[in-house]
C-alpha cells in the first residue's frame, strides 16, 4: 500500500468498487495472455494498488476495468521479460504485446467473456469439489486465501495448499482453459451451477453472527450467480439458479429468532421477508419459464416462490407445491423429494394422503436411517390423532436425530403425544 | 500434451475385452482384430495420436523389485494387492485433458466397466 497519509476516501473508494466489480475480469484476461494463474494474481494485485496510488492525481479513468488490465497486463509483460531465460517466456512475450482488448460479455460479436472461461475451468470435474470452490472464491470473486480459509473454517495454510495444488493439476494435467465445445456444455454447466448452489447454501446454513469475519458466501454465491446468468443469457438453469438463491435469500431476516435459534417457515414473521429480493426472483423465474426448459433449480424457484406468494402460512399453495415437487422427482429421482412431496400432499389433501405416500417411500426401502421419514410420519399421525403410533414413531425419529434444535423439537412433540 | 492412459479392471473386465465384442465399439471390428482396433481407428479419426500401448499379462505373472537398501529384494506378486488391477497402457498425445478424458471414457475396458486414469506425462 502506498504512501503515508494513504490515498483520498474518494479514490478509495472507486478503487473498491472497481475491485468488487473487475477483479475477476482483470485475472481471467491475464490468465488467458499468460496462461500462468499465479502470475495473473499477482499482476491483478499489483494494477489495483497502482491504482491505489495512481488515481488521486491523476484521476479516476473512465473505463477502470480497461486501465486496470491494461496496467495488470503492462507488469505481466515486464515480469516476463526480466525472466527472460527461457525461450518460452520470449514467446509468452511476444504474445502478451498484441494488443487486445476483450469486450465484456459473450455478445453478438461472438467472442467469450474470460470470466465465462474461467469459471467453466475453475469448476472443471477433475478438480475436487473443494478445490473448484475454493478456486471460483479466489480467481473470480476475488476474497483473499485468509478469507476463503474462515469462509471454510479451516486453518489458511490448509486453504493456501489447497489452491495451489488444483492451480498445478490446472497447468500440469492440461485442463483446458475455455468454454467447454457444444457436446460437453450440458453436463459442465450442471457441473458450475453445482457448486454455486453449493457455496449458498454453505452461507445459508452457516449461522449467522458466530463470526463477524466470515465473509458472507450467500452473497458471493448470488453475485456469482448473477454474473453466471448474464454471462449465458439462453441457458435458462442459470438464470433459474439466481432466481432460486433470490427467493430463499429474501427470507434470511426472519429464519433465526433472537435466540440465534432456527424458525420454521411455518412461524417465520414473514413481513421480515425482504419483498424488493423476492419481486426480482419471481420476475427472473418468470422469465427462465418462458423459454419451456425447466429444470431443476427452475422448479425449486418455483417451490420458493410459492412460498413467497403466500401472506400467512395457511395461505401457501400446497397443492401447486406438491405437483412442483412431483415434477422435480421426474427429474431427479430421489427419495428425500418423494418425502417433501408427501408433506405437501398431507397440507393440500390431510394426512391420511401423504401418510400413504409414506408408506410408498418406506416400502421402498430408502431413507431407513433418515430421521426425517419417522419425524414427518410421527407428525402427520399426530395430526389424525393417532397418539400411541406417533409416540412410537417419534421415538424412532428420536433414536437416529442428530443433536440440536431438531432433537427439541421432536422430544417436544413426544411429550405432546404423551409418550414421554 | 501426452497422457499416459492407465488401464485398472478386474481380471474379467479385461478378460471379457480381449474377446470380439462389437457392438460396444465405435467402428465394429473386422475380422481377427483386437478388441481395442476400433477405439485405435476412432482416436486416429480425432486426431489422438497413439504412440505407444499394450495389455499386460495378469498380476500372477508380476514380480516386485526393491533396490535402494544394500540387497535387491525380489518379490512374487503386484506391487499392490488390490481387487483391481493395472491391465494395460495406452500412451497418447492430445491436445488437452477434455481430450484424454474423451479417449479414456471410449476405451474398451472402461467400457467393460473397468478404470482408467489419465497421467500427463512429464515433460523435461
Amino acid at each position: 500500500m502506498p504512501t503515508n497519509q494513504g490515498p483520498p476516501a474518494d479514490v478509495e473508494a472507486a478503487v473498491a468498487d472497481a475491485f468488487r466489480q473487475e477483479w475477476g475480469r482483470v485475472v481471467a484476461t491475464l490468465i488467458r495472455m499468460t496462461g500462468d494463474w499465479d502470475l495473473a494474481e499477482e499482476c491483478a494485485q499489483d494494477a489495483f494498488t497502482t491504482a491505489l496510488a495512481r488515481w488521486g492525481s491523476d484521476g479516476i479513468p473512465d473505463r477502470p476495468g480497461a486501465w486496470l488490465t491494461t496496467t495488470a497486463r503492462n507488469r505481466a509483460l515486464d515480469r516476463l521479460r526480466r525472466s527472460k531465460t527461457e525461450a518460452v517466456k520470449l514467446q509468452e512475450v511476444a504474445a502478451l504485446s498484441v494488443p487486445d482488448e476483450p469486450p465484456a460479455r459473450l455478445d453478438d460479436s461472438g467472442v467469450t467473456d474470460d470470466r465465462l472461461r474461467l469459471i467453466f475451468t475453475c469448476c472443471h470435474p477433475a478438480l475436487t469439489l473443494e478445490a473448484r470452490v475454493a478456486l471460483t472464491l479466489r480467481t473470480l470473486a476475488g476474497l483473499t486465501t485468509p478469507e476463503i480459509a474462515r469462509a471454510f473454517l479451516v486453518p489458511e495454510a490448509t486453504m493456501a495448499k489447497r489452491l495451489t495444488r488444483a492451480k498445478h493439476k490446472i497447468r500440469d494435467a492440461g485442463i483446458p482453459y475455455r468454454v467447454p465445445p457444444a457436446h460437453l456444455l450440458p453436463e459442465r454447466t450442471i457441473g458450475v451451477l453445482a457448486v454455486l448452489y453449493l457455496l449458498f447454501n454453505e452461507g445459508y446454513s452457516a449461522s449467522a453472527g458466530d463470526d463477524l469475519l466470515r465473509p458472507d458466501l450467500s452473497a458471493e454465491a448470488i453475485r456469482l450467480s448473477r454474473l453466471l446468468a448474464n454471462l449465458m443469457p439462453d441457458e435458462p438453469e442459470a438464470i433459474g439458479l439466481l432466481a432460486l438463491m433470490l427467493l430463499q435469500n429474501a427470507r434470511s431476516a426472519a429464519r433465526l429468532d433472537d435466540d440465534g435459534e432456527l424458525v420454521n417457515l411455518e412461524d417465520q414473521d414473514r413481513s421480515r421477508w425482504d419483498q424488493a429480493a423476492i419481486s426480482e426472483g419471481r420476475n427472473l423465474l418468470e422469465a427462465a419459464l418462458r423459454r419451456q426448459q425447466a429444470g431443476p433449480y427452475q422448479i425449486q424457484a418455483a417451490i420458493a416462490a410459492c412460498h413467497a406468494d403466500a401472506q400467512l402460512a395457511a395461505d401457501t399453495d400446497w397443492a401447486e407445491i406438491a405437483l412442483l415437487y412431483q415434477q422435480l422427482g421426474r427429474l431427479i429421482p430421489s427419495a428425500v423429494i418423494e418425502l417433501n412431496r408427501a408433506v405437501a400432499i398431507a397440507m393440500s389433501e390431510g394426512p391420511a394422503a401423504g401418510l400413504a405416500v409414506v408408506d410408498e417411500i418406506e416400502s421402498g426401502g430408502e431413507l431407513t436411517d433418515y430421521y426425517l421419514l419417522p419425524a414427518t410420519r410421527a407428525d402427520l399421525l399426530r395430526r389424525m390423532h393417532l397418539n400411541e403410533e406417533a409416540a412410537t414413531s417419534y421415538r424412532r425419529a428420536l433414536e437416529l436425530a442428530g443433536t440440536g434444535p431438531e432433537r427439541r423439537y421432536l422430544s417436544r412433540r413426544l411429550a405432546e403425544v404423551g409418550g414421554l | 500434451m501426452r497422457y499416459m492412459l492407465l488401464i485398472w479392471g478386474h481380471g474379467s473386465d479385461v478378460d471379457g475385452a480381449t474377446e470380439a465384442e462389437p457392438q460396444i465399439s465405435a467402428g465394429g471390428l473386422e475380422d481377427g482384430e483386437p478388441c481395442w482396433a476400433p477405439w485405435a481407428r476412432e482416436m486416429q479419426a480425432r486426431g489422438v495420436i497413439l504412440h505407444d500401448g499394450a495389455q499386460l499379462l495378469g498380476p500372477e505373472a508380476a514380480t516386485t523389485v526393491r533396490s535402494s537398501g544394500p540387497e535387491v529384494l525380489v518379490a512374487d506378486g503386484p506391487f499392490a494387492e488390490t481387487k483391481e488391477q493395472i491391465a494395460g497402457y495406452d500412451v497418447i498425445e492430445c491436445a488437452d485433458l477434455d481430450e484424454a478424458i474423451y479417449a479414456a471414457s471410449r476405451h474398451p475396458v472402461a467400457l467393460k466397466g473397468g478404470a482408467v486414469e489419465v497421467r500427463p506425462l512429464a515433460t523435461t
